[in-house]
Order: structure tokens, then sequence, then C-alpha cells
């Protein structure tokens, strides 16, 4: 019972992906090519109303449902991984048009060409934790 | 109402629900990372014994797994109940940009040339599949983070990595789109 919460706020997550079109591959070309305020508009929206609700749990201490402090985890400080990894996700994301949520919401809307497209990602996962030691972080 | 529902949702609307997912995950004690699922499936299926970066307790992550099945369900659900399937609205620079490499414009939410069951089976379909899941899945790791993880999580929290990895995020996304499509379409 405890994952229910889970279980919804990936159903609202699934619906609104679908809905705004982000799943769809037309809508990762246009926003590459620049050329629609839509894309950049989601994430816009989604990262200003962010910064403001991150700031104000800081601000005032907010705690999440159990009463326990909400503590934001900052990534390991460096350059290249997060420039590298990210190119490569990005090379990724505008061939498949998903990027990982994307792939399964599109898996459940019927486009099973994405299960491929998921598969591989795992696979991905898998091979970047073979050679991790011999990449640049 | 329903009519408000089935049409295409507002780029606002989309954003503050996506905001919205992040803080209810934030107060129910986790955070918005979607990719952290791929290294928790591979933990999960046993790799964790021949690698140690997989060898992790996966179940404490088993909330992600089951925000994914929603996630499934949510792409189940709209399809039956809440959508039209009618074609995605893109700039028409867009659909003149893509009928150069080939791509029709949108009959639906997915070019067919590349999803449909038929490119999915032939050779250069199954590898153009095959290949953007890899380096997504590859990427996203090496990245240690997606587009939930750091241009919506990490961004909100004004972290400079996640910054850096969004640059990195265009820099592959416009190499992609401008340099090789052209030369696999």
């Amino acid at each position: 019972m405890k994952f229910i919460k889970f279980l919804l706020l990936g159903i609202v997550f699934g619906i609104v992906m679908t809905k705004s079109e982000a799943v769809s591959w037309f809508r990762i070309q246009e926003m590459f090519r620049f050329q629609a305020f839509h894309m950049y508009g989601i994430i816009g929206t989604a990262v200003t109303l962010g910064v403001s609700g991150v700031a104000l749990i800081k601000k005032f201490n907010i705690r999440d449902y159990q009463g326990n402090p909400i503590v934001f985890s900052p990534k390991d400080k460096s350059v290249s991984r997060y420039l590298l990894g990210g190119s490569i996700f990005g090379l990724g994301w505008a061939l498949s048009g998903a990027c990982p949520g994307p792939m399964v919401v599109n898996v459940g809307y019927g486009h099973w060409a994405m299960a491929i497209v998921f598969f591989f990602a795992l696979v991905g996962t898998y091979l970047y934790g073979v050679v991790k030691n011999k990449l640049p972080h | 109402m329903i009519e408000l529902l089935t049409q295409p949702w507002s780029w606002w609307f989309s954003g503050a629900m996506i905001a919205a997912t992040m803080f209810f995950l934030i107060f129910f004690g986790q955070s918005f990372g979607f990719s952290s699922n791929l290294k928790t499936i591979c933990s999960a299926v046993g790799l964790g014994k021949t690698n140690k970066f997989f060898d992790f307790n996966w179940k404490s992550q088993m909330w992600n797994l089951v925000f994914l099945i929603g996630a499934i369900l949510g792409g189940f659900l709209t399809k039956q109940f809440l959508s039209t399937d009618a074609p995605v609205q893109i700039a028409q620079s867009t659909i003149e940009d893509l009928s150069k490499l080939g791509i029709g414009a949108p009959e639906s939410l997915q070019p067919a040339e590349i999803f449909s069951l038929e490119a999915m089976l032939s050779l250069k379909g199954f590898m153009i599949l095959a290949f953007g899941g890899l380096m997504v899945g590859f990427g996203t790791r090496y990245a240690g983070g997606c587009t939930s993880g750091h241009a919506i999580s990490g961004l909100s929290n004004l972290q400079i990595p996640s910054l850096i990895a969004v640059i990195g995020f265009f820099a592959g996304g416009l190499i992609m789109t401008f340099l090789i499509l052209p030369l696999i379409f």
C-alpha cells in the first residue's frame, strides 16, 4: 500500500507526458531545430516553478510527509562526465525522440518499437557499468 | 470537459504538472529522476554478480519502479480514454525540414517511418531504435541523470553539474539533428 502513491504519480506523469506531446519524436525534432516554443515552454515552466519551490523548501525548512528534513544532495563536481555523458545522451535523445521516461510511456501508448529502445537503454546502462573505470569523470 | 482533456494540453499546464510531480516525489521522501530505474533494473536482474556497479540494494528503489509502472499505465490510459490520436501540430518549418529527410508530416503521435512495426522489423529501422536506446542509456548513467534528474530536478536546485549536463544534451542533440540524421535518412 505504501507504494500506491508512487503508482498514482507515475500515472499522472504518463498522462501529462502524452497529453503534452513531449513523448513525440516530432516534438523533440521541433525543439532541436528551434522551430517552436512548445518544449521550451514545458521545461521552462517546470524549472521556473521548480526553482521557486526548492528555494521555499530550503528557506522554510519544509519537511517531508514523515517529518524528516528534505535534503538536496549536490552532484559531484566535474565537467567531463556531464559534458561527455550529456552529449552521448543528447545524440540518443534526438535519434530516438525519447528520454527514458517517455520510452515507457510510449510502450503503454502502444508503440512497441519503443520497447526495443528501452531494452537497448538497459544494455547501454550496463555497458557504462562495464567501462566506467576507463572513462574520464 | 472531456474535450478539454482529449485535446493536447498547453505547455504551461504540462510544465506545472511536471513540477507538481517532482514536488510530490520530494514530499514523499524521494526525488524525481527516471533513469535511475535503468540501473535498478540491471541490478534486479542479477547483473550485480558480474559487475560491482550494479551490486546495491535495488529494493530500496522499488518506489521508482512502481512510478515506472504507473508511467506505462498513464500512456495506456491516455490512449484508451484521453486521446483522439490527432496528428501532432508541429511547426510548418519542421514539417518541411523533415520532408527533406523523407519523413512525412505527422499523422499521429509518432512517425511511421521510425516506429511502425514494419520499420521496427527492417534492419535499418531496428538499428536506429537500438543505437538511440544504447546512447540514451549509456549517456544518462555517465552524466548521472536524464531530463528529469538534471534538466528538471537539478536545474531547480541550481546545480552547476546539471547545467553542464543539459548543455551536453543539446550539444549531442544538435549534432544528431543537423549532422547525423541527414546521413541516416
